[in-house]
């Protein structure tokens, strides 16, 4: 596939935004083209939060999302909010958390809060987990530009700890794809 | 040498760009979605030996822009919706004194507070017409992140080659998205600096112009000791009240942008050799018209594109020659038709003028134009 | 024949001004270029800013790089001036309208940065260039076009706010007591922060004829009668003071300057 549009969604604070740069420099490393933009604002602040990817091997011109190939949802709200935008060959990444209704959609649930909480115990790496996990499940960029890009916009000092969350978040999406 | 590929946002292109045409000075003022501007401009300047200051206000901010300027430090300043009509007043008084600065209007949705955090292209009338009376004014309008790095080089470079207020049309998707971009060799860049005065200091006109209509600038402080005021002068810069004076001045104003237009207007068209129809439109909404555009030659309809780069001066020339060889053209912009006035008056009534318009805070889908091409059709 | 210091400062082919007769403005305007002349600054290097309205007009007549700006933004010109090109001189000269109404924000937040600006407030307690409209410093129950019943707001006391706000040099004089009006402009101008000096002037055109305050000579005896020292006035008791105002210098203080705080950023970041 030459072209995906990837929505990553989730509540104000759990650096949706940043992983959706992450994911689109990831791409830009490989030589892709890649567009990244959010929505702003209240929602920004504990309600549904997006941030959209779409990375292509050709020139992006409309740079919004128009039909969703790969949907990231980390609460119940983004998921029942952005869910309907999915297309029906889609794929759902949720967090286990999230109850959702069975559909010809490919879903996976895998427990990206719980593994950043529980298992690294840092609430704050929850969107590296999560994209650990999407980068495994969908393999839309390589797993050694991710961990670049993840390298190069994490804060300093932070880097073994995000390199974690990263690799545990490649082992969750992993262990999700065995079962289905 | 290929040079870096970066992911970079709009906004952050616009401060990288106006790094590059030599922007020594920022005065701003914190608004939604310009505040990116003003932020990377107080980490950067100070690196450079520029200066940056929030002021208490919009209006201050452009006040600021323009003293600095006349120091003799290319400046700018950035704001959205709201903010920009409070610039208003004094971006009459830079157009009228004849002081280059550059304001970013990324705009959102308006009247009033209007949408804070969503996109809209209501701007366009009023960044030419914003502030009262008859003046000239440059407007640029970039519909990606590299085209806003070089777009804000070149409103530096318009503003220093004609002494104007020159305005950067964003819009919010453009300001706030990122996207892949590769920077040019900067030592290849064209940089333009304000004509200094030839005379003696005691012969220095501040007001005459050259066969160019523009006058050359000197600096505060370098002894010239010159007079600037908003009110109409003659060459000396002291105000007149005399007819002549006054209808001389507005009118060479006028003329230095209106004579010069071959040099600054641009504009982008694609597909437009064979086309039937034509979509217009500058900005975020130009890249849904170009997907929608390859979305019908797919199909064999013969659609082109066509993006005004300088929204002021208008394409005209160019838009005139299309309007006599397409069945329609179809105006899409995020407001109620203000470009679409434009393309009327050109147009002539000789191609049929067909509107996509769009104020619900969300962008021109590339369904919504096919949806209309189809209409046309 | 004018004097030795208008035809030295002054751009004396602009004259004459175009203040009505008995204005106090010339006096206050020449008070400045002498204070300047006092100074020893060099002159290329001083750059006067102003506003709208009568007084704003005086840059018109100096001879200096001079700005003459939108009304009520002088300060905010006038500060991205100082903040660019930090070795300029930067005097402000506006009016009661000017400074303290439409550009009353500005003022304040001046006064905050202290930003390294000499501001002299030409107060004549009216809207003159618009025909005599009441302004924050018409007396309460005073007239003017648009308060003929009488005017019902309190007035501004500009010394007051810009204290208040942070300016390190504020004082106040009058026409009529002209050479402490130079001295506290020279000493403004050598105070490095920002600096405020309200002179209080006359306008008997509007202010004067609308409140039957007498003609000019009237109206500047009534300054020198009703002018208190601020150290005369420090050992009075405050029922003495009643219906007088207070000149002199009120605040003198040192504080770190606008500029000069940028700058060290700027050098601090080549040290990092």
């Amino acid at each position: 596939m030459s072209k995906y549009e990837i929505r990553l969604s989730g509540s104000g604070g759990q650096g949706m935004l940043l992983s959706g740069i992450i994911l689109a420099e990831a791409a830009i490393y490989e030589g892709k083209n890649a567009i990244q933009s959010q929505s702003y604002g209240p929602e920004a602040r504990g309600g549904a939060s997006k941030s959209e990817v779409i990375i292509s091997e050709d020139e992006i011109d409309f740079p919004k999302v128009r039909s969703c190939d790969i949907l990231l949802s980390l609460t119940q709200k983004s998921y029942n909010e952005y869910s309907p935008g999915l297309r029906k060959d889609g794929i759902l990444i949720l967090d286990n958390s999230v109850e959702y209704k069975e559909s010809n959609t490919k879903i996976y649930s895998v427990p990206i809060i719980d593994t950043a909480i529980n298992e690294i115990g840092k609430h704050f790496v929850t969107n590296i987990v999560a994209l650990g996990a999407l980068v495994s499940l969908t393999n839309i960029v390589s797993k050694n530009a991710l961990e670049q890009a993840v390298l190069n916009r994490v804060p300093k000092g932070t880097e073994e700890l995000n390199k974690k969350a990263l690799y545990m978040g490649f082992k969750i999406g992993e262990d999700a794809l065995k079962r289905n | 040498m290929k040079n870096k590929e970066l992911l970079m946002q709009g906004n952050e292109a616009c401060v990288e760009g106006a790094l590059v045409a030599g922007m020594r000075f920022f005065a701003g003022y914190p608004i939604t979605p310009s505040t990116e501007i003003a932020e990377l401009s107080s980490e950067k300047l100070p690196l450079v030996g520029g200066k940056f200051i929030q002021m208490e206000d919009e209006i201050a901010s452009m006040a600021a822009t323009i003293g600095a300027s006349l120091t003799g430090l290319k400046s700018m300043t950035a704001t959205s919706g709201p903010g920009f009509s409070l610039k208003q007043e004094n971006i009459g008084y830079a157009a009228i004194a004849e002081v280059p600065c550059v304001i970013v209007d990324v705009q959102r949705g308006g009247p009033s507070t209007g949408l804070p955090t969503s996109p809209s292209q209501g701007d366009i009338m009023q960044s030419k017409w914003g502030t009262h009376g008859d003046h000239p004014i440059i407007v640029v309008a970039p519909a990606s992140v590299r085209e806003t790095f070089d777009l804000t080089i070149k409103a530096f470079n318009f503003s220093e080659t004609y002494r104007t207020p020159v305005i950067i049309l964003l819009d919010e998707v453009i300001g706030h998205m990122r996207e892949k971009i590769e920077l040019p060799d900067i030592s290849k860049i064209d940089i333009v600096n304000r004509k200094k005065p030839l005379v003696n200091k005691e012969d220095y006109l501040p007001f005459k112009a050259d066969e160019d209509l523009v006058p050359p600038m000197a600096d505060y402080g370098e002894g010239y000791r010159f007079h600037v005021t908003g009110l109409v002068h003659d060459e000396t810069g002291f105000p007149s009240n005399n007819p002549d004076v006054s209808d001389k001045l507005i009118r060479r104003l006028d003329a230095k942008i209106e004579k010069n237009k071959d040099k600054i207007v641009e504009w982008e068209e694609k597909n437009t050799n064979d086309a039937e129809i034509i979509i217009l439109s500058i900005g975020c909404v130009s890249r849904a018209s170009n997907a929608a555009m390859k979305i019908m030659r797919n199909k064999g309809i013969k659609v082109g594109t066509f993006r005004p780069i300088t929204v002021w001066p208008f394409p005209e020339k160019r838009l005139e020659e299309l309007s006599q060889k397409v069945k329609a053209i179809i105006v899409a912009e995020m407001n109620l038709g203000q470009m679409a006035l434009e393309v009327e008056r050109i147009s002539k009534c000789m191609t049929r003028i067909e509107k996509v318009n769009k104020v619900n805070g969300e962008i021109i889908t590339p369904d919504e134009i096919i949806a209309k091409i189809k209409e046309v059709l | 024949m004018p004097s030795a210091i208008v035809n030295e400062y002054f751009r004396t082919k602009k004259l004459p001004q175009i203040w009505c007769p008995g204005c106090g403005h010339g006096i206050i305007t020449r008070a400045i270029t002498v204070a300047l002349d006092k100074s020893n600054l060099n002159r290329d290097k001083i750059c006067i800013v102003s506003g709208i309205g009568c007084s704003s007009r005086a840059t018109g007549y100096l001879d200096f790089d001079t700005l003459h700006t939108t009304h009520g933004r002088a300060i905010a010109f006038a500060t991205g001036i100082k903040l660019a090109k930090p070795e300029l001189t930067v005097i402000v000269i506006t009016g009661d309208g000017d400074c303290t109404a439409i550009g009353g924000n500005h003022l304040i937040h001046a006064c905050r940065r202290n930003i390294d600006i000499t501001a002299i407030v030409f107060n004549n307690n009216i809207y003159g260039m618009t025909g005599g409209q009441y302004s924050p410093t018409t007396p309460k129950y005073d007239k003017g076009t648009t308060a003929p019943y009488g005017n019902i707001d309190k007035s501004f006391d500009i010394p007051g706010l810009a204290a208040a706000a942070g300016a390190t040099y504020v004082a106040r004089a009058t026409a009529y007591h002209a050479n402490l009006l130079i001295s506290l402009i020279q000493k403004g101008i050598n105070n490095k922060g920002f600096s405020l000096i309200e002179a209080i002037s006359d306008c008997p055109t509007y202010y004067g004829r609308k409140n039957k305050k007498g003609d000019a000579v009237d109206m500047l005896e009534w300054q020198k009668k009703y002018a208190i020292n601020v150290t005369a006035a420090s050992k009075m008791p405050p029922e003495s003071l009643k219906g007088k105002f207070i000149i002199g210098e009120f605040k003198n203080t040192t504080e770190p300057e606008y500029t000069d705080e940028y700058q060290k950023i700027i050098d601090n970041i080549g040290k990092e």
